[in-house]
This record gives structure tokens, C-alpha cells and sequence, in this order.
């Protein structure tokens, strides 16, 4: 009888997209609500967007029934520091507890792949982009999902700044004001809905400015 | 030599009282006053000792430490439940210790005692409240809270290397059955209140709640803030009441559990205290007078000068 492979996984990814962008006084963080397994849609309606804290907003793609359970562990550890610090926590420390806690699971990992977005304590935007075991970087933007490899680049044409090589390192924070940014991250939705299968029903827009935070929502292609 | 002298330096240092436990007298036969006055001293040393009456002293000594700490107290309606206490700083230099703990957004605690004992406990419940919420996504019911800080206490009371927490908590929380106040003894024993009052000169507050305490049910809960501080006034004893000395706490339905800012204290000390000690038919005026001090919050906070350097 030949060695059998285990043909059980834990591990299943539900699809979908998620993306954010920073701001010089907003974040913008966007995912489409559509949740699927192999060849078939399970709803056209599920959120991959939670709010962590009062300025901070994690989107996040993968197996769903791992990312949920993140955000609870989150959103209880977000608890025991307000009543140990009277405060909510900020962005970068979220981040840095977010990278922890996937380290944590660094040999059964959370199937999440994750973007935090939210203001730092200036009130300036930040984006964080993670891999499943908490390796996490401060950067302008960036997608995470199936349809991330469509739209990753189409940011980068988009907001990149030119080479640091040749010219003074600009700041990853992008110059274009909120209303930009929003349309921005409609239109390379809509342009991965078309090609990923993955990606499309209805797209979640979350805005972080200064007034608090705002919910939007736009129509995708439902095949 | 049969000379020698009775009320001599020599005789009076091997009578007097010694510093260090002496070997206890032989037994001369059954006492004849009662155990509670002769044998107090014998049966308290431990927690695990009972006494001949069958109680635990140190239990008891336990909550006398509740009586000395500084008041609070509690009173609950229908729909609301506030808790207050005094705030007594050991000296104009320093802050006032946090009596007053959010447990979570439906219940929060009031102490009085061992504050560091109290402190603990809130981060007991506060877990507590967290990984119910984990668990079962509803808040956790706060009979279902008391009953454990009621057993982790009753572990202390019969545990040769522990001793009893010695801090008494006003639990106040609202769930499905509605709004409960609660009082927690280092005894282990938990009991219900439509409101009481713990701590030092607490009696005079017991007795203003226990005159008003029928009308609490209905009352709104503006009323109920002013009861809770005319409550406070009592303990207060002649001392003024300004918003610097006392902290006041409300939950209630729609309400998460916060502490009143000291601003908004001062307004309701101010309105009532406009008005006097008036019986129910003064609520409609208090209101009226309340609104209007909230529209110039400026003047409340300006007319601090009660206020303590050093204020959280």
C-alpha cells in the first residue's frame, strides 16, 4: 500500500479582495463582500472589514472562520488595554499586537492575510500589510487576496513615488485628496472583478478621517 | 530575709505587661464571662481556626476593614442604577485613590476598603466579562459575576495560606432581567439591594436611603443622581459637597457604564442645592434648573474652586 498524503486541511480560503490606502489626513480601506469556497459563492454579502479601535481598521482575506476568531482575540485584547490605559490604542500599537499575535501561531498560523489601516497618532494615514505569520510593514498602500495580484500593480502605477535611487525618498503617504482616493480604489475593484472570480458582488469602502469614520458601498459584477 | 519590697522598681518590672506572647495562664476551670469577651483573642489567628461560637474571627476583622475605608454607595430604578462614593486623598498634596472600576459597558463595581484589593478584583471581573463576551457574544449576566467573586472570596476564608480579600463591592449591572445592584463581603456572602451604602459614617446614608428608598423604582435618572448625592451629603457630615470629593457612576438602559465628569456633578450639586431638601413635587424644578446650569456648562466648571490640585 503506497505512503497515503493527508487529504484533510484545517484550511480553506473563502477568496476575495482586500486594499487600502493612505492619506495625508485619511485612511481608505476597501473589500468586496463576496465569500466563496472552490467553484461556489457561499453569500454575496459577508464583511472582511472590522473596526479595531476608534482609528483603526483591519481588512482581511483568507479562511473567514481564522480571520474571525483574529478579530475577537483582538477586539479582547483591545479591551483589557482601554481599561488598563483609559485609552484606545492607536494604529502602530495595533499593528505592532496584530503582528504578535499571528507570530504567536507562528506553527498552526491564522489563514489571514491582512491590512490595517487607520490615522497614527498625528492624525496622519498609515497602512500596515501582513503576511499569515505577522511579518508587517508601515507602507503607503496595499492589497492582500486572489484579487491582489491584479491589483497590486495597478496601485503601484497609480501611487507609487519614482525610485528613491534617483531621486530624494518622497513620503509613501499619497498626495491625492480623499474624494481621489475613494474613486481610486472603485475603479481597480471594478477592474478586479472582471478577471478574478474571486473578487466582485458588492465592494465595502471604510474612510478614516478626522470626523470618524465613514461607510460606503458600491456595486460589483455578480459572476 | 522576709523584707522585701512589694511595690519595688524590681517587683514592677517582673509585673508589668510584656511586649513579646507570654505562655497563656493554666486553666483555671470553665470561664465565667462570656467566650465572645475571654477567648476572642485565642481563635484568631488563622482563618481556618473556628471559634468555640462558631465563628471565623478573621472573616469578621475582614469586614470591619470594609467599615473603616472611605463610603460609597448605591441605589438602583427600574431601568438605571448609580453608584457614588467620597474621595478622600491622605493629603492636599496627593491624588484620590479609584474607587470606581468600569467592569465592562453593563456593570461596574464600587469599592470600599483594601483598595489594592479592590483593584484586583476589578481585573477578576473585568477578564471575567471578557471571556464570557469571547464565548457566548452576550455580555455576561451580572448574577452570574457576583456569584463567582462570591466564591473566589469564599477560597480565601477557608485556606490556611490566604487571607480574606478585605475590600466590600457594590456590583452594579444591568442584563436581560433588568437592573441589579448588588453588595459582595469578603465573607463569601452576596446579597441584593434596591441600595445601600458601605464604608465609614455609612449608617447616616443607610438611614436617608432606607426614608427614600420607595420611591427609587420609578424614579428617572436624573432623580437618582440627586438621591445618590444627597446620600453622599449625608456620610459627609457637615462637609460641604462639592464634585472634588465625591465621584459619582451611572449604567442604565442605553446608558454604557461611565463615570459622571466633575463638571456635570457640580451642575446637579448646584441645582439641588438651589433648591433644598424638598420631597417629590421639587423634581419638576430641579429638572428645569439642571438644563438651564448644563446650557453655561462654563460657570460650573469656572465656580471649581473646590476642586483638588491634583484631580484625575
Amino acid at each position: 500500500m503506497p505512503k497515503q498524503q493527508a487529504n484533510w486541511s484545517p484550511y480553506d480560503n473563502n477568496g476575495g479582495s482586500c486594499v487600502a490606502v493612505a492619506g495625508a489626513d485619511y485612511c481608505v480601506i476597501a473589500a468586496d463582500t463576496r465569500m466563496s469556497t472552490g467553484y461556489i459563492i457561499l453569500t454575496r454579502d459577508y464583511s472582511k472589514i472590522c473596526k479595531l479601535a476608534d482609528k483603526c481598521v483591519m481588512a482581511s482575506s483568507g479562511f473567514q472562520a481564522d480571520v474571525k476568531a483574529l478579530q475577537k482575540h483582538l477586539a479582547a485584547r483591545h479591551l483589557i488595554y482601554q481599561h488598563q490605559h483609559s485609552k484606545q490604542m492607536s494604529c502602530p500599537a495595533m499593528a505592532q499586537l496584530l503582528s504578535n499575535t499571528l507570530y504567536y501561531k507562528r506553527f498552526f498560523p491564522y489563514y489571514s492575510f491582512n491590512v490595517l489601516g487607520g490615522l497614527d497618532n498625528e492624525g496622519k494615514g498609515c497602512v500596515f500589510t501582513y503576511d499569515a505569520v505577522g511579518s508587517y510593514e508601515k507602507v503607503g498602500y496595499s492589497s492582500q487576496g486572489s484579487g491582489s495580484t491584479l491589483i497590486m500593480p495597478f496601485l503601484d502605477n497609480q501611487l507609487k513615488s519614482p525610485s528613491p535611487l534617483l531621486l530624494p525618498v518622497q513620503d509613501a503617504v499619497t498626495p491625492l485628496a480623499e474624494a481621489e482616493a475613494v474613486d481610486l480604489v472603485k475603479t481597480v475593484f471594478a477592474s478586479a472583478s472582471e478577471r478574478d472570480i474571486y473578487t466582485g458582488d458588492k465592494l465595502e469602502i471604510v474612510v478614516i478621517n478626522a470626523d470618524g469614520i465613514r461607510r460606503e458601498y458600491m456595486d460589483l459584477r455578480k459572476d | 530575709m522576709q523584707k522585701c519590697i512589694k511595690n519595688g522598681p524590681l517587683a514592677q518590672l517582673l509585673n508589668a505587661k510584656k511586649a513579646y506572647p507570654v505562655r497563656p495562664e493554666p486553666w483555671k476551670g470553665p470561664p465565667t464571662v462570656s467566650y465572645r469577651k475571654m477567648f476572642r483573642n485565642q481563635y484568631d489567628t488563622d482563618v481556618t481556626t473556628w471559634s468555640p461560637a462558631g465563628r471565623l474571627f478573621q472573616v469578621e476583622y475582614a469586614m470591619e476593614a470594609v467599615k473603616q475605608g472611605s463610603a460609597a454607595i448605591g441605589l438602583r430604578s427600574k431601568t438605571h442604577i448609580v453608584l457614588g462614593c467620597v474621595n478622600k486623598a491622605n493629603s492636599e498634596l496627593s491624588s484620590h485613590q479609584k474607587k470606581i472600576f468600569k467592569v465592562d459597558d453593563h456593570i461596574g463595581v464600587a469599592i470600599a476598603g483594601l483598595t489594592a484589593d479592590g483593584r484586583v478584583l476589578s481585573r477578576y471581573m473585568r477578564n471575567e466579562c471578557i471571556n464570557y463576551s469571547f464565548t457566548y457574544e452576550s455580555p455576561l449576566p451580572v448574577g452570574r459575576l457576583v456569584v463567582q467573586l462570591a466564591d473566589k472570596a469564599q477560597v480565601c476564608t477557608q485556606r490556611s495560606w490566604k487571607r480574606p480579600y478585605g475590600v466590600g463591592l457594590l456590583v452594579a449591572g444591568l442584563d436581560e432581567s433588568g437592573a441589579h445592584l448588588y453588595y459582595n463581603c469578603p465573607s463569601g456572602n452576596y446579597f441584593e439591594y434596591q441600595a445601600f451604602a458601605i464604608g465609614s459614617r455609612s449608617q447616616a446614608a443607610k438611614t436617608y436611603l432606607e426614608r427614600k428608598f420607595e420611591n427609587f423604582t420609578d424614579a428617572s435618572r436624573d432623580d437618582l443622581v440627586k438621591d445618590a448625592l444627597m446620600a453622599i451629603r449625608e456620610t459627609l457630615q457637615g462637609e460641604t459637597l462639592k464634585s472634588s470629593v465625591c465621584t459619582i457612576a451611572v449604567v442604565g438602559v442605553g446608558e454604557p457604564f461611565h463615570i459622571l465628569d466633575q463638571g456635570t456633578v457640580q451642575q446637579m450639586i448646584d441645582a439641588f442645592e438651589i433648591v433644598g431638601e424638598q420631597e417629590g413635587p421639587a423634581a419638576e424644578p430641579d429638572a428645569a434648573a439642571g438644563q438651564e446650569a448644563s446650557a453655561e456648562p462654563e460657570q460650573g466648571a469656572a465656580a471649581g474652586e473646590g476642586v483638588a490640585p491634583m484631580d484625575i
